[in-house]
């Protein structure tokens, strides 16, 4: 099919374009339209999939226009290893999002179906794109729809929160703009070069960047990436945005945008600019670990769940940098498996945690107990969920950490299995957050009169959370259809860093671990 | 006749048109007082007179009157710009100055009065032409500020504008005196071809200078920003969108021409100068910004520290600023223009309206309004799609390619420190509650305002749009 990606890039418009004409009374109609939308994106990322070849790392179904012909600002979108599977978990994500709203949000429904699918294209673009110029403006575009459901649809602290959220982001971003035109520069200045934002271009001349120079485009790019992701000490964002906006609000955050941060450093910060990489490599693998440990330890402390949830996030993604930086197979696989797998069950958290503030409407964990005997079908769900996101074999998250373990252990380029040892107790300490809330929430007497009358779910949030469980086990159960895809994609990546490494001229043998 | 040949006066047409019709219309003011829509559409159609002639004789680039003045591509593109701006204004105007209890129809006739200055300004191939354009313009703005006969603060206005826009003017006529003196003509091409040797002498250089110094005034830049916040707080908001827009630009056009023809801007000591007052346009601007309340107060320092970001593109010297600097002031245009108009529908006759506070809830009231006004906001910002996205990027990248890293970087900071306050409006309309008295929107108005967004959108999305004739016409 031609030109797939631009269609499911844009699809959603067809969403906002349709609620123009509808009244803003009609709400029923406004969801549907909203996630009839979204479903078609899905669909189509699906078909996107389908054609899609994972025994390449070449770019593919590439499409490309002249945009701005003076800077040669082109659109450029295409899709390999890295990417596929994020594109598949933001169309997979937003209708969920979207139906998990059906009853908590009745305000202004219009405007936040639009914010919605407006995000999901800016989503979707972000991995999508081939060019630094469109891969910043999805980047910055995402923050207004963002911006508006944390601060409309949220909660108590929601302007400080949105705006938080917002400044940082655009902290981070700002300079990497700088970079980005930087790199456009400097490659104009190379003999017969011209001004020019293309990745692929821009990929056969920045790894030639003096050092020095390297090192600070890597950190403008990196510092962008580790803001979104978010690497400890620039975390502080996330718990209150987190907190603070609505469920979907939260899902989509926790599901996709902080993937784009490691998204970001997998797909420009390694391979346009390796020896600085090489030279970052220890920071970055030590606030990643520092980040995995701190992250896990707040989260025990906390008594919102939600909040709780947040915090765990600065741990899983903590992971996730730790495997991209060991630059191995075995840690880059994991790390993008263990993004979608952080996705899915952070994703449902946030459901879960929705779910039950929409019965109780407080998150305190004191507030609850003995709620398995109350909700059967809820703290089922919440537990498997649970032993999905601290790693428990035969569910997903197991092997995306299990990958990043094995490959931050035996990397040369981290040089020391220390880093994977002290990740390694953030595994521990999950198990021990985790299900010490669990323990508190679910088990036990019921102490609070309030939580005797809570309804189980309805059918509308079993089917929300079914599609997820689906994945959580076959992920679990079967990783392999899961990793097929980035197999290629990472080959090339990993190859590339060992000859920057060892010098272009070693022969092709010595890549091999 | 051979008294002027035809070719200046075909060259000079669209500024001919604008002053006959202006003449026209002050014509009618003077007999029929109470005309008042007739002076209006008089005015609109000199408006509309000037953009085709400046649009019929558009890629030719010549000069006319003994190359006084510059003639098609980028002087005619100005034209347009300028044109456009007095239409929406006046458009913009209309239903502001019926509401404020203002009934007087000649607003209309020193509107085109000041476009025919700006036209000057951006099509001047001399000094003295520059001179007279600024004057006329100047003069146009100090009436205009102070329209509003009746209010202190207009009065206030006006007068603090005349005294420090009249000493600024003594830099700048000082200024030329100096080049005059020193390479013995006032035309820009003439100057240009004793560059760089006329930079040997101490009188030349300071003759550039003043000119920088007049200049820098005009067009709000730091350290001669002081006027700005008074000025455009007190004067009539229809003035003040059009000050801050149309006077910006003919400043910018001007500033393009006498600095780049001549070339002065290649010598470093000018770079060092300029960067310096692109830096403290930004810093000044931006964080005096911060601490606003009042939207009409928040957009005259925005409006310094985007004067900051346009220097930068003079400061790189270079044709990618320069055209940078052309696309960003039609975004910056349609953006200030678009949210002075929200501002214009909002305000009371006593002048209240202005103030945050009063913003609260429009996202609720005026859903339209408040997601028009949201759209200039995250354009000004700078944040993608929109306009102003597209042109910081390109005025940011001229710096990077002169090597100007620094100035760039210091940009992208004080567009973080602008983000706050201009997120704040945003805050106020969607993210609390309030209740002000609910006025009815003029649709006229509300129809300027709404193309203004689309142009920023569409500028945002497809900027090759414009971009292609801008690149042409250096």
């Amino acid at each position: 099919m031609q030109n797939i990606l631009t269609y499911t890039l844009f699809s959603p418009l067809l969403g906002i374009a349709v609620l123009l004409f509808i009244g803003r009374a009609k709400q029923t109609l406004i969801k549907s339209v909203g996630i009839g939308a979204s479903l078609l994106t899905f669909a189509l990322s699906l078909l996107l999939y389908a054609s899609f070849d994972a025994g390449t790392a070449a770019m593919q179904m590439t499409e490309r226009a002249v945009w701005i012909a003076g800077l040669d600002i082109s659109y450029i979108v295409g899709v390999d290893g890295l990417s596929v599977l994020l594109i598949l978990l933001t169309a997979f994500l937003t209708p969920i999002a979207l139906i998990a709203s059906w009853s908590s949000i009745t305000d202004r429904l219009k405007e936040y179906v639009s914010f919605m699918l407006l995000l999901e294209v800016g989503m979707l673009g972000v991995f999508m794109a081939g060019d630094l110029f469109l891969f910043y403006v999805f980047w910055e575009a995402m923050l207004i729809p963002m911006y508006f459901i944390i601060g409309i649809w949220g909660g108590k602290e929601r302007i400080y929160a949105a705006v938080k959220f917002f400044l940082y982001t655009m902290a981070g971003s700002l300079l990497m703009l700088i970079a980005i035109l930087w790199l456009g520069y400097y490659a104009s200045t190379l003999p017969g070069g011209q001004f020019t934002t293309d990745l692929a271009k821009l990929s056969a001349v920045a790894p030639g960047i003096p050092l020095t120079l390297q090192s600070w485009m890597f950190a403008a790019f990196a510092l962008s990436f580790a803001i979104k992701v978010p690497l400890f000490p620039l975390h502080t964002w996330l718990p209150d945005a987190h907190v603070q906006a609505p469920t979907a609000g939260s899902v989509i955050l926790a599901g996709v945008l902080l993937k784009m941060g490691t998204y970001g450093l997998l797909r420009f910060c390694l391979p346009l600019f390796p020896q600085a990489s090489f030279a970052f490599t220890p920071l970055m693998s030590v606030l990643a670990v520092v980040g995995i440990v701190y992250g896990a330890l707040v989260a025990m402390v906390q008594t919102d769940v939600k909040k709780l949830v947040a915090y765990s996030s600065v741990s899983h993604l903590g992971f996730v940098v730790l495997g991209i930086f060991s630059m191995t197979e075995e840690g880059i696989q994991g790390a993008v498996l263990q993004m979608i797998n952080h996705g899915l069950s952070t994703g449902a958290l946030f459901l879960l945690v929705g779910m039950i503030y929409d019965r109780r409407h407080t998150r305190e964990i004191s507030q609850f107990g003995g709620l398995a005997k109350v909700m059967p079908v809820f703290s089922t769900m919440f537990l498997i969920v649970t032993l999905s996101s601290i790693g428990l074999p035969g569910l997903n998250g197991f092997v995306g950490e299990f990958l990043i373990l094995l490959g931050s252990f035996n990397s040369m380029f981290l040089g020391t299995p220390v880093y994977a040892a002290v990740a390694a107790t953030g595994v521990i300490f999950s198990a021990v957050y985790m299900l010490w809330m669990v323990q508190r929430v679910f088990f036990g007497a019921v102490t609070h009169d309030e939580n005797r009358s809570l309804t189980d779910l309805t059918k509308r949030e079993i089917g929300l959370l079914l599609p997820v469980l689906l994945f959580i086990v076959w992920i679990g159960v079967a990783p392999s259809a899961f990793l097929k895809p980035s197999a290629a994609a990472t080959k090339q990546i990993v190859t590339q860093m060992h000859q920057a490494k060892t010098g272009t001229a070693v022969p092709a043998g010595t890549t091999a671990q | 006749m051979d008294f002027i040949p035809l070719s200046d006066l075909i060259g000079g047409a669209a500024i001919l048109a604008v002053g006959l019709f202006s003449l026209a219309a002050l014509t009618i003011t003077a007999f029929f007082p109470k005309a008042r829509t007739a002076v209006f559409v008089t005015a609109l159609l000199g408006a509309a007179a000037g953009i085709v002639f400046a649009g019929y004789s558009f890629p030719d680039n010549q000069t006319a009157f003994s190359d006084m003045l510059l003639v098609g591509g980028f002087a005619n593109f100005y034209s347009i710009l300028f044109l456009v701006i007095a239409v929406l204004t006046m458009v913009l105007s209309a239903p502001y100055m019926e509401k404020e209890g203002y009934r007087h129809s000649e607003f209309y006739v020193l509107v085109l009065f000041a476009a025919i200055g700006m036209m000057m300004m951006g099509a001047s191939g001399d000094l003295i032409t520059m001179f007279l354009g600024l004057e006329v313009m100047s003069v146009t703005f100090y009436v205009m500020a102070g329209l509003f006969r009746a209010k202190l603060t207009s009065n206030e206005s006006s007068l603090k504008y005349f005294l420090l826009g009249a000493f600024a003017t003594g830099f700048l006529l000082y200024g030329i005196a100096l080049i005059y003196g020193t390479t013995g003509t006032t035309n820009l091409i003439r100057i240009a071809a004793q560059f760089p040797q006329a930079f040997d002498q101490p009188l030349h250089v300071i003759g550039w200078g003043l000119l920088l110094i007049g200049l820098a005034f005009k067009v709000g830049a730091f350290p001669f920003h002081m006027w700005v916040p008074d000025v455009y707080e007190g004067a009539p908001t229809s003035v003040t969108a059009f000050m801050s827009t149309g006077g910006k630009a003919a400043a910018f056009s001007a500033f393009i021409l006498v600095f780049s023809i001549p070339m002065a801007m290649h010598d470093p000591r000018m770079t060092t100068v300029l960067a310096v007052l692109a830096a403290g346009s930004m810093i000044v601007g931006n964080w005096f910004g911060l601490s606003q309340t009042n939207l009409k107060r928040m957009l005259a320092y925005s409006s310094i520290a985007h004067a900051g970001y346009m220097l930068i593109g003079i400061a790189s010297a270079s044709p990618v600023g320069q055209q940078g600097i052309t696309f960003y002031l039609v975004s910056y245009a349609l953006t200030n223009l678009g949210a002075f108009g929200v501002v214009m529908m909002l305000e009371t006759e006593k002048g209240e309206g202005v103030t945050y506070e009063e913003y609260a809830g429009l996202g609720r009231r005026k859903p339209v309004l408040a997601a028009l006004l949201s759209m200039f906001m995250f354009s000004l910002t700078g944040i993608p799609p929109f306009a102003g996205f597209v042109g910081k990027y390109y005025l940011f990248a001229s710096a990077v390619q002169s090597g100007l890293t620094w100035l760039a970087v210091l940009g992208v900071i004080t567009s973080l420190i602008s983000t706050y306050y201009y997120l704040r409006v945003v805050v106020y309309m969607y993210f609390r509650d309030g209740s002000a008295e609910e006025p009815s929107l003029p649709a006229s108005s509300l129809a300027a305002v709404a193309l203004s967004a689309a142009g920023i959108l569409v500028l945002g999305i497809m900027p090759s749009l414009i971009f292609d004739v801008i690149v042409s016409m250096f």
